[in-house]
């Protein structure tokens, strides 16, 4: 107890320096940016932004990179609640009821509502990650190579079954993802691979070069092919005040939200969109009069938005307990310890403390100051709104394009990117997410060099997987899973909820 | 989508999932290919072949099973391809490549300002040149003076 203690002194004396709280803010203000603005997701700007970040303390980096995600969450609700549109993914279900409330003219409770269960779900969100992450590192500490193999397993089929579309899709998503995480140097032999001879290529495709391609470019192609139609339903939102009835009716929604995302945000794969979904049919199935769902049920508004950014938070806690990511933004925060030279792992906690507990406190710091920017200053982000796309997507496709030359000073990287937005674009296309083949491409090296390392230990005897009890545990969870899918009724079920 | 061509008998039922079929055959294909080059190794000691052929051939096994099921499970088809955005999105990131190093910053964001506008559904050359002029004044300001990036201003 007085070790959580310390750690949290430590986190936080990490956290309120001048300089961090500055890039806690800036990362929660770019966040709900963007949150706001349909057409750019919370990948694509980390993505553009990471290049950004190589000049800074990797303890700085990623407290501004995870504000940018979490603050997303926060809003994209205000978009779905007054435009009636998704700013982000995660939102699509409070345009449901969130919509219908702004035009009962009671757009204030329900953004607030949304407000106040994000903050409520994001501090029980990564008060988790506290309870439940130094007890994890310390078992993943006693993970070998069959162990780490098993586990990646396991998180690519989690992510392949709960992505959209058909499952096998997704499984060929996933493996194409591994494969192209292979192009470069193989590190037992030396030998390059799949670079047609390319010198650039020599040391892999950057992540940086495939998440900007398969989501930003991608997104922004798919959002200039639907008309831009963004009619604000309000241009002032008055009275901000939920009344004791809206608080009565929306707190068992928020605790309910906020379990149900904190759960699920743990699975690999599963993020914030499966939660805030998960969390509105639950409510609609508690509720006493159902049909008020879709005409302006606070609940609904109240439980999807706490489930999501709950979500928001636990999804951290695979990636930094096990060094494993679970959705396509961890594999981009991974990614980012890479870069700053940190090997990720369960070591992490350990020899870098100031780091693990630093980013911790600054989520805390971090979603209060998302409450001060998202009710008082709300008005600001409807202004933002008032921008035409047409202005935006040259300057996100600018910032982007520096980006990634500025990682390698490379005109290639540029292009390469641009050949992976073609892709990404006609995966949209066609009915594949993309999420699975961004983790699947991280995954893809390390996976390797874990199954040849477990081989080697048990000199080729595959049986090595089914005899060690985690690596067995992991595999049969797995197995699972994918049981569970093809099952017919949970199938059925799987549809219902995806695509409700 | 229709048939393709007169004498094809079978229809495909599926169009999206017959093509991701196909791209998921390419790729696998392309990788086993490619991977013959690479020495094999054996299970106990994986040469630098031996995981991608596995991946390879799972992958085109997949695209197989996609696209010959899209023949007889009937499924969404594929809407027709935005070719206007496509074209001009991915050729304005073309154009900075291309330029960034030789001509300089300016003129590769001059272009890919221009270039990413006509994607668009409306394209106003006034709006789009202030909007172009200010975005390269802000690439310089911010990118070359703020962060120190090492960019070609103008045009070596």
């Amino acid at each position: 107890m007085t070790d959580l203690l310390n750690n949290l002194i430590l986190g936080f004396s990490v956290a309120l320096t001048p300089m961090n709280l500055l890039y806690c803010f800036i990362g929660a203000s770019l966040g709900t940016l963007i949150g706001v603005l349909p057409g750019i997701g919370p990948i694509g700007t980390i993505a553009m932004l990471l290049p950004a970040t190589f000049a800074l303390p990797p303890v700085s980096a990623l407290i501004m990179l995870a504000g940018i995600y979490y603050g997303a969450q926060y809003g994209g609700s205000t978009t779905a609640i007054l435009v009636n549109l998704p700013g982000e993914s995660s939102s699509v279900v409070t345009c449901l009821d969130g919509y219908a409330m702004a035009r009962q003219g009671r757009a204030g409770p329900a953004l607030a509502i949304a407000a106040l269960g994000s903050l409520f779900a994001g501090c029980v969100g990564t008060l988790l990650i506290v309870l439940f992450g130094p007890p994890l590192a310390e078992l993943a500490l006693k993970f070998a190579a069959p162990e780490y193999t098993s586990l990646m397993i396991l998180g690519l089929v989690c992510a392949a079954v709960l992505a959209h579309g058909s499952l096998i899709n997704a499984f060929g998503m996933v493996i194409l993802g591994l494969l192209l995480g292979l192009v470069g140097t193989d590190v037992y032999s030396g030998m390059a691979r799949f670079t047609f001879g390319i010198w650039a290529l020599n040391d892999g495709i950057g992540f940086v070069v495939v998440a900007m391609g398969l989501f930003g470019f991608a997104e922004i192609i798919s959002s200039l092919e639907q008309k831009e139609k963004r009619e604000l339903f309000t241009s002032k939102v008055a009275g901000l005040w939920p009344t004791r009835a809206d608080l009565k009716a929306s707190w068992g929604a928020i605790m309910r939200g906020t379990a149900v995302g904190s759960i699920l945000g743990l699975v690999p794969g599963s993020g914030p969109i499966i939660c805030s979904f998960a969390s509105y049919t639950v409510e609609k199935r508690l509720a006493k009069e159902p049909g008020r769902f879709g005409k302006g049920a606070i609940e609904g508004v109240a439980g999807p938005e706490s489930a999501n950014n709950a979500a928001a938070q636990t999804t951290f806690i695979p990636m930094l307990t096990l060094g494993i990511p679970g959705t396509a933004t961890m594999a981009l925060m991974l990614g980012a310890l890479m870069i700053h030279g940190i090997p990720p792992g369960p070591q992490v906690m350990t020899q870098h403390p100031e780091l693990f507990w630093g980013l911790i406190a600054s989520m805390w710091l971090g979603n209060l100051i998302l409450v001060l920017l998202n009710l008082p200053l709300i008005g600001i982000w409807v202004r933002v709104l008032t921008i035409p796309y047409r202005f935006l997507y040259p300057a996100i496709l600018l910032f982007s394009c520096v980006g990634i030359y500025s990682l390698s000073n490379n005109s290639l990287d540029v292009i390469l990117a641009a050949l992976f937005g073609l892709l990404g674009y006609l995966f949209i296309k066609l009915g594949c997410e993309p999420a699975p083949l961004l983790l699947g491409f991280i995954l893809g090296p390390l996976m390797e060099q874990n199954l040849r390392r477990a081989l080697l230990i048990s000199r080729g005897d595959p049986t090595i997987f089914l005899t060690r009890a985690m690596s067995l545990a992991f595999l049969l969870l797995a197995a699972l899973m994918l049981f569970l899918m093809i099952a017919p009724t949970v199938r059925r079920r799987r549809e219902e909820v995806l695509h409700e | 989508m229709a048939p393709m061509g007169e004498n094809v008998k079978i229809a495909i039922r599926a169009t999206k999932d017959f093509f991701s079929g196909l791209i998921f055959i390419f790729f696998g294909v392309l990788v086993v290919l490619v991977a013959r080059n690479y020495p094999m190794g054996s299970a106990v000691s994986m040469g630098p072949g031996y995981f991608p052929t596995l991946l390879g051939g799972v992958l085109t096994l997949l695209g197989f099973i996609i696209a010959a099921r899209a023949l007889w499970v009937s499924g969404e088809e594929v809407k027709s391809l935005a070719l206007r955005p496509l074209v001009f999105v991915l050729g304005a990131n073309l154009a900075f490549a291309i330029m960034v190093r030789s001509l300089g910053l300016v003129l590769a964001t001059l272009a890919l300002v221009f270039v990413s506008s006509l994607g668009g559904w409306e394209f106003r050359l006034r709006e789009v040149t202030v909007l172009a002029l200010a975005l390269m004044a802000l690439s310089v300001g911010l990118f070359v003076h703020g962060l120190g990036l090492p960019f070609n201003v103008w045009p070596q």
